[in-house]
């Protein structure tokens, strides 16, 4: 955990806290903390903040029968939601989007594969696996990409990034990042755009892939 | 520390067991002098356990007598404390006062029934609740879930530490006057970005937000949590 050295960005985190972050990055922050406690103390802090203006928000009477409605519903019975634990490289948050199952790997080509946990038109959130001295997939000119580590690491222009450690790029960034040599490169990649590759499949075949 | 609630009766308080502010300061006074006294004949200090107890805020106290004891009265006041609260926020948030309504009722009764989760070393009761009135709002909004962090896992047996508990409530009064003292238009800006109107490029671009506050927060609470995961991996 301490290895951990690219972190979530404070204006990301409070964006979060205050659940304005589009969904597919709020997977990749929520695993990121599950994994780097330095993030996770900064999250709290940033909860005191809201939890300060919670207090401090000018009081509107609520109806009189409220209070009595609730207190009477305290003894229903309800489901509570299930919780994903961590399993193997893959935090809780990445447990819940597959459900709790295990990765389902489509091939990319040159050993490189993925599952695509969710796509939309707001956004895409999928798992990459990346064999040693293979490109990760890049779709960087369009919208911020988030892309958190879970096994061994990748290197690129701005730096190297291991086991929890979040890379924050945008359209500005022209990035090529590699996985290390040693064991396979698996990471969760976020994006709020729909999703669209640079290299190894041509243009005409994305909506085939879905990416 | 101590936040006496306006409305509050404190003679009708089941959860009182404690004495009120003023008895308070003069005891704490009186066992400084003993404390002095003791240099020239010793004596035995009376309770200084429950001594430390009695300065928990009333929030505080509400909150773990709902999730140690299901106290429904103690519910009931976090009920009128909060939920007013919570209505002007959510309704803040751009949220009609009906359905603003509908999401109080939400958030009391995930308070309610997720109370186990509550820990006072790591959290307010504030940001606890702001936390889950988030959750709520997004659900709503987005009908999926908002994907939340592990839960640490914690030693269910684990003696509560009433310093740190203190001190992370000195923490946030200390948070509370910071964000006081800002002018109008930062201030602004704060509630808006919690209030989650900013996108977090809008909150990156401002330059108001009290970065230096939260940055100390963050470093006493790497420092709990260090210390808690150390007490989970001994
Ligand atoms: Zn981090």
């Amino acid at each position: 955990m301490s290895a951990i050295t690219h972190h979530v960005p404070d204006a990301i985190l409070a964006a979060y806290a205050a659940g304005s972050l589009p969904q597919a990055f709020a997977v990749a922050v929520a695993s990121h903390v599950s994994l780097c406690a330095h993030c996770r103390a900064a999250l709290e802090a940033h909860q005191a903040v809201g939890g300060v203006i919670l207090e401090d928000t000018k009081a509107v009477a609520v109806s009189a029968s409220l209070k009595d409605s609730i207190l009477a519903q305290l003894d229903a019975p309800f489901t509570p939601e299930p919780v994903y634990e961590r399993n193997g490289i893959f935090p809780g948050p990445v447990m819940e989007m597959m459900q709790g199952r295990a990765p389902r790997w489509k091939k990319l080509g040159m050993g490189v594969r993925q599952d695509i946990l969710s796509a939309d038109a707001h956004g895409s959130v999928r798992l990459l696996y990346i064999p040693p001295g293979q490109a990760v997939p890049d779709h960087s000119h369009n919208g911020l990409e988030m892309t958190l580590v879970l096994q061994g690491s990748f290197s690129d222009e701005t730096g190297r990034f291991g086991v929890g450690d979040l890379e924050i790029a945008d359209e500005t960034v022209e990035h090529t990042p590699v996985a290390d040599p040693g064991a396979a490169c698996v990471c969760l990649a976020a994006t709020d755009a729909k999703l669209r590759f640079n290299a190894l499949v041509p243009r005409l075949l994305q909506p085939l892939f879905r990416i | 520390m101590l936040q006496l609630q306006a409305g509050w009766d404190l003679k009708s308080d089941p959860l009182l067991r404690r004495p009120r502010k003023q008895d308070m300061l003069t005891q704490t006074i009186d066992r400084q002098n003993l404390a002095n006294s003791e240099k020239v004949m010793p004596r035995r200090e009376s309770e200084p356990v429950s001594q430390v107890k009695t300065e928990y805020s009333n929030e505080t106290i509400w909150m773990l007598a709902v999730r140690d004891n299901r106290d429904r009265d103690a519910f009931a006041a976090l009920f009128d404390h909060f939920a007013p609260r919570l209505k002007g926020f959510i309704i803040k948030g751009g949220v009609s006062p009906q359905q603003a309504e509908e999401i109080v009722q939400d958030v009391m009764l995930t308070i309610w029934r997720k109370a186990d989760m509550f820990d006072p070393h790591r959290a307010q009761v504030s940001a606890w609740i702001y936390q889950i009135a988030r959750n709520r709002r997004i659900d709503i909004a987005r009908k999926e879930n908002r994907p939340m962090p592990e839960a640490l896992k914690e030693e269910p047996e684990l003696e509560p530490d009433a310093s740190q508990i203190l001190g992370l409530e000195q923490e946030t009064t200390q948070l509370k006057q910071a964000l006081a003292s800002l002018k109008p238009e930062q201030r602004e800006v704060i509630e808006k970005a919690y209030l989650g109107e900013l996108t977090h490029q809008e909150i990156s671009t401002q330059t108001g937000l009290p970065l230096g506050t939260i940055k100390s927060r963050i470093r006493l609470g790497l420092q709990r949590l260090r210390h808690e995961l150390k007490d989970l991996t001994q």
